[in-house]
């Protein structure tokens, strides 16, 4: 019986990205469907009761919610392919440590810095910067965050090359070369080209937002 | 042979999670108790980047994070499995999981520094979380079906410290209304394991009335 895979998403979210780009790397078909958050489906209401949120994976019937808990188990339902968490525990342990967080730390640092201004803009900026440098440290001389090859951390932090690129694109040359260089690497993957939204599209819609909070 | 340490607090629930974890697998390990207010080297060396306990240091190579410490600590020891094998459950563990640190942790520290009207509204947040836990545990005894796992862990601290928040006069739960979810807390706390893992009652109540008693005059100074 063949797999029917859902995604319900919304095309700017870097938590949807993971997801698109898991999906990709392992040659996963899949419907797409676009959710007005300011109008959510039905569906979404009822594949995600508890946070309402996407992305959420519907897979033959069954939701699975929580991006980092969708890739997870891409990772374990389509295990022929493409292992996305590393085969040893240890490393495994350090992946999800990792990713846990730029979620933690990441996150709310990067919408501030898209949704305020002055100074408490230049603190978040600070503190997304700083989470980076951190994971940077990680990088060390690998390729990927996974070793030789992309995995489960590279694709979870690669959503945010949207932040890094429009607000520290002097800093990063200057201070964070490894990372500039990986995010070279990233981009030039058919599937994360693929998975992520265009660059201007992008601007656009945060501008959009800084507009709705009267900010300009 | 193994080398297993945990660095924690004797009140941590975070900490907590991961003795139950070891306990129910029959690992032997060594605890190192940390004063947080004077962290020590070895805690700073094997946490730089949150210098928090949990940590679980096994053969000299550190995990923090303790949902992250419980998936390593299943992986490695193979007796009683936390996480089933089926990724659908899988991903629904670790759901409930990260639905008790996300929301309902906040949820419920948030009527704990709190009284009066303020403290009201706040338990419509706790309310709203455990109607979704009443739902998840329809035809269950636990979250792990018929024994405990993963998700219970993760959840345990709720049956755990329930007590001690009515003790201090916060009661975060009517059974007539979470007869479910009751249920299971007293289910749970039934558990050897959890049973004699649990931190000392008193002193957890006076640190508790403690803290309490420190937010509520930070909000309201006379």
């Amino acid at each position: 019986m063949a797999d029917e895979v859902v995604l319900l998403d919304f095309w700017p979210s870097m938590f949807g990205m993971r997801v698109r780009i898991a999906l990709a790397e392992k040659g996963v078909k899949y419907e797409y469907k676009e959710e007005d958050l300011k109008n959510k489906s039905p569906l979404l209401l009822q594949m995600n009761p508890v946070h309402k949120k996407i992305p959420v994976l519907i897979h033959n019937g069954r939701p699975v919610c929580e991006s980092s808990i969708i890739v997870q188990y891409i990772d374990e339902v389509w295990k022929d392919k493409a292992p996305l968490l590393p085969s040893d525990r240890y490393q495994r342990a350090q992946a999800r440590f990792w990713v846990d967080f730029i979620d933690k730390k990441m996150y709310d640092a990067s919408t501030k810095t898209w949704t305020t201004e002055g100074e408490e803009q230049e603190a978040a900026k600070k503190e997304f910067f700083e989470a980076l440098k951190t994971l940077e440290g990680q990088l060390g001389d690998k390729p990927f965050f996974g070793g030789d090859n992309f995995g489960y951390l590279d694709l979870s932090l690669i959503p945010f090359y949207y932040t890094y690129e429009t607000f520290g694109k002097s800093s990063i040359e200057a201070e964070c070369p490894k990372f500039k260089a990986w995010v070279k690497r990233c981009l030039q993957r058919e599937t994360i080209a693929k998975a992520l939204p265009d660059e201007k599209k992008v601007l656009e819609h945060a501008s959009g937002m800084r507009k709705n909070l009267v900010l300009e | 042979m193994a080398e297993v340490k945990l660095l924690k607090t004797w009140s941590s629930h975070f900490a907590l999670r991961v003795v139950w974890a070891l306990k129910l697998k029959g690992v032997q390990f060594d605890s190192i108790e940390e004063d947080l207010s004077n962290k020590s080297p070895l805690l700073l060396q094997h946490n730089p980047v949150y210098k928090k306990i949990p940590v679980l240091v096994h053969n000299g190579r550190a995990i923090s994070e303790s949902l992250v410490i419980l998936e390593y600590i299943d992986e490695t020891w193979k007796q009683y499995p936390l996480l089933p094998d089926d990724p659908y459950e899988r991903a629904r563990a670790r759901f409930w999981a990260k639905f008790s640190d996300d929301k309902v942790f906040p949820s419920i520290w948030g009527v704990f520094i709190k009284q009066g009207k303020e403290q009201e509204e706040a338990f419509a947040q706790v309310f709203e979380n455990f109607s979704f836990l009443e739902e998840e545990l329809k035809g269950k005894k636990f979250f792990g079906g018929e024994k405990i796992g993963y998700a219970d862990l993760a959840l345990g601290w709720i049956a755990e410290r329930v007590f001690e928040l009515e003790e201090i006069g916060v009661k975060v739960i009517e059974k007539e209304k979470f007869p479910l979810v009751s249920a299971w807390m007293q289910e749970f706390l039934k558990v050897p394991v959890i049973k004699e893992s649990l931190p000392p009652h008193e002193k957890l109540v006076t640190k508790m009335r403690g803290i309490r008693e420190k937010y509520l005059g930070a909000a309201h100074p006379k």
